[in-house]
């Protein structure tokens, strides 16, 4: 069937609207139904993330030396746009600064801070503080479920030292 | 408890109940989190035996939290085709999780609470995938429920974690915070008063993106859209919380103002589509997902304008997941045909929609 406002591409959405109070239903092409307003594909941000990242790296050409760790290529990462491993951000670096900074509008964290529970002794105090501001923000916005967990947490860490 | 998960019969359909704020537009709200365990490959860059691990690993962490409600476990390396779509037709597990394409050695899981408050998927592109979904339009609350999760499991597992890209995830687009949260909104009075188009540019200026039903890569039918954030770097998480509630709140004001638009103009044709909808979905003998979704958008619309007294939101939604394919084989007991999932798919239907009639 073609398209009923071009006439010339395949119709392959039906496009329901109203006009002057009258609902019609066109059998419409992707772009005249685009043009009508209806929804259109989603956009995919992964491929917009690989089509960022390009098939090659800016400059030189050169690909760095694959992880260390995990044995994934720059040329394999570009390809996919998964990282193989959390080594991967340290071993990548120069390539991922400017690209995190492209997609996110940012390169550095500024979200919940994280202390494993298999941290160095030096870690504690850092872990605690780390507790602490999140007792604040729990108190701040009122999430009381949290606080009294966090408080206890903090407690029970600070009579453990 | 831990529990291995048995056969699905209501679990996973906590967001289908229909009430919660908004829900005349929204249909529910998910938050989730991706996190990484320290010292292993990311899943689909790991050997077998590093995925087994991260598995039992996860398995014991979950273990070890003292909840109320018991924790199912389910391993999809176990689960037939069938029982993995009753998954992610229920919107509890991605298609990422249930392949196809990983293979029969995955280690994939999916842990659900069962009063379905929160899951975690094991396994899938990043070891973690804590998430919660709540009928309607709530970010906050379904950010904070996952946030303690998070907490607990943290302080249980090593994370990866980097002193200034934060949470490190297999795909960068992730990293940071983990969190991607989503509002799943239904929006026709914005698509037949072709302000949509307008509507889905404007949020995009604004750093958040849309996608249909299932997430990333499915498209919008239904009229269903998933609007959610698309960075997860550089803003605190309740930031990014409440930038999307501030903006979906907008959204949903659009769609009230578009519907009242329709209804002031075009009341009788309004009502018309409505109710020929209706008398399709309760009547029809063949009906294609497209056109069942199509159908009970526009009955759903009705009900929100208060055209239609029945049937019932949550049938709606119900509809939404059991007139799936996958669900409608499995309530056959083997595979269905095109014809015979369109003939399964209208019965239903016409069952369901008889029964809010009474």
């Amino acid at each position: 069937m073609e398209c009923q406002d071009c006439g010339q591409r395949d119709a392959k959405l039906q496009v329901t609207t109203i006009i002057d109070g009258e609902m019609l239903t066109l059998d419409l092409c992707s772009e005249c139904a685009a043009e009508r307003g209806a929804p259109t594909t989603p956009p995919a941000p992964l491929a917009d993330f690989l089509a960022q990242l390009g098939p090659e790296p800016p400059g030189t050409g050169v690909l760095s030396e694959p992880c260390p760790y995990c044995g994934i290529t720059e040329g394999e990462f570009r390809q996919t746009g998964r990282l193989g491993c959390p080594q991967c951000y340290a071993h990548f670096e120069p390539q991922l600064r400017g690209l995190l900074r492209r997609l996110h509008g940012s390169p550095q964290h500024v979200g919940k801070l994280y202390m494993s529970a298999g941290s160095e002794a030096g870690d504690e105090i850092a872990r605690l503080s780390a507790m602490r501001r999140r007792l604040k923000r729990a108190v701040e916005t009122e999430d009381f479920e949290l606080a009294a967990e966090l408080r206890d947490r903090i407690h029970e860490a600070e009579s453990a030292e | 408890m831990i529990r291995r998960g048995g056969e699905l019969t209501s679990q996973g359909l906590g967001w289908a109940h229909g009430d919660g704020v908004d829900s005349e537009i929204v249909v529910s709200t998910r938050v989730r989190l991706a996190r990484n365990l320290q010292g292993y490959p990311f899943p689909l860059r790991a050997s077998e035996e590093d995925r087994a691990r991260v598995l039992e690993t996860v398995r014991s962490a979950l273990g070890s939290i003292t909840t109320t409600p018991d924790i199912d476990v389910w391993e999809i390396d176990d689960l037939d085709e069938r029982q993995r779509d009753l998954l992610t037709e229920r919107r509890i597990a991605s298609r990422e999780l249930v392949g196809p394409g990983r293979g029969d050695q995955s280690h994939a899981a999916l842990a659900l609470w069962s009063d379905d408050s929160i899951g975690v998927m094991v396994n899938e592109e990043d070891h973690l995938r804590i998430q919660s979904i709540t009928g309607g339009f709530d970010p906050e609350e379904t950010w904070r429920t996952v946030d303690r999760l998070d907490e607990r499991m943290g302080e249980l597992l090593a994370f990866a974690f980097h002193h200034e890209y934060g949470f490190l995830t297999a795909c960068p687009t992730n990293v940071g915070t983990g969190l991607r949260a989503s509002v799943l909104v239904h929006l026709p009075g914005l698509v037949l008063t072709k302000e949509i188009r307008k509507v889905l540019e404007g949020i995009g200026q604004v750093g958040l993106t849309y996608r249909g039903l299932y997430g990333e890569g499915s498209e919008v039918v239904g009229n269903l859209f998933q609007i959610s954030n698309q960075t997860t770097l550089g803003k605190q998480e309740e930031e990014l919380v409440g930038h999307l509630t501030r903006v979906v709140a907008k959204v949903i004001d659009y769609e009230r103002s578009a519907r009242a638009v329709m209804l002031r103009e075009a009341p009788s044709v309004l009502e018309d589509k409505v109710w020929r909808a209706y008398g399709i979905l309760r009547h029809a003998h063949s009906l294609s997902t497209e056109e069942m979704m199509n159908l009970s958008s526009a009955v759903r619309l009705g009900l929100s304008l208060k055209l239609l007294k029945m049937p019932r939101v949550q049938t709606l939604n119900e509809i939404l997941i059991f007139g799936q394919a996958g669900h409608l084989a499995y309530a056959a007991g083997g595979s269905l045909g095109e014809s015979e999932a369109d003939a399964a798919r209208s019965a239903y239907v016409r069952t369901r929609l008889e029964a809010d009639e009474e």
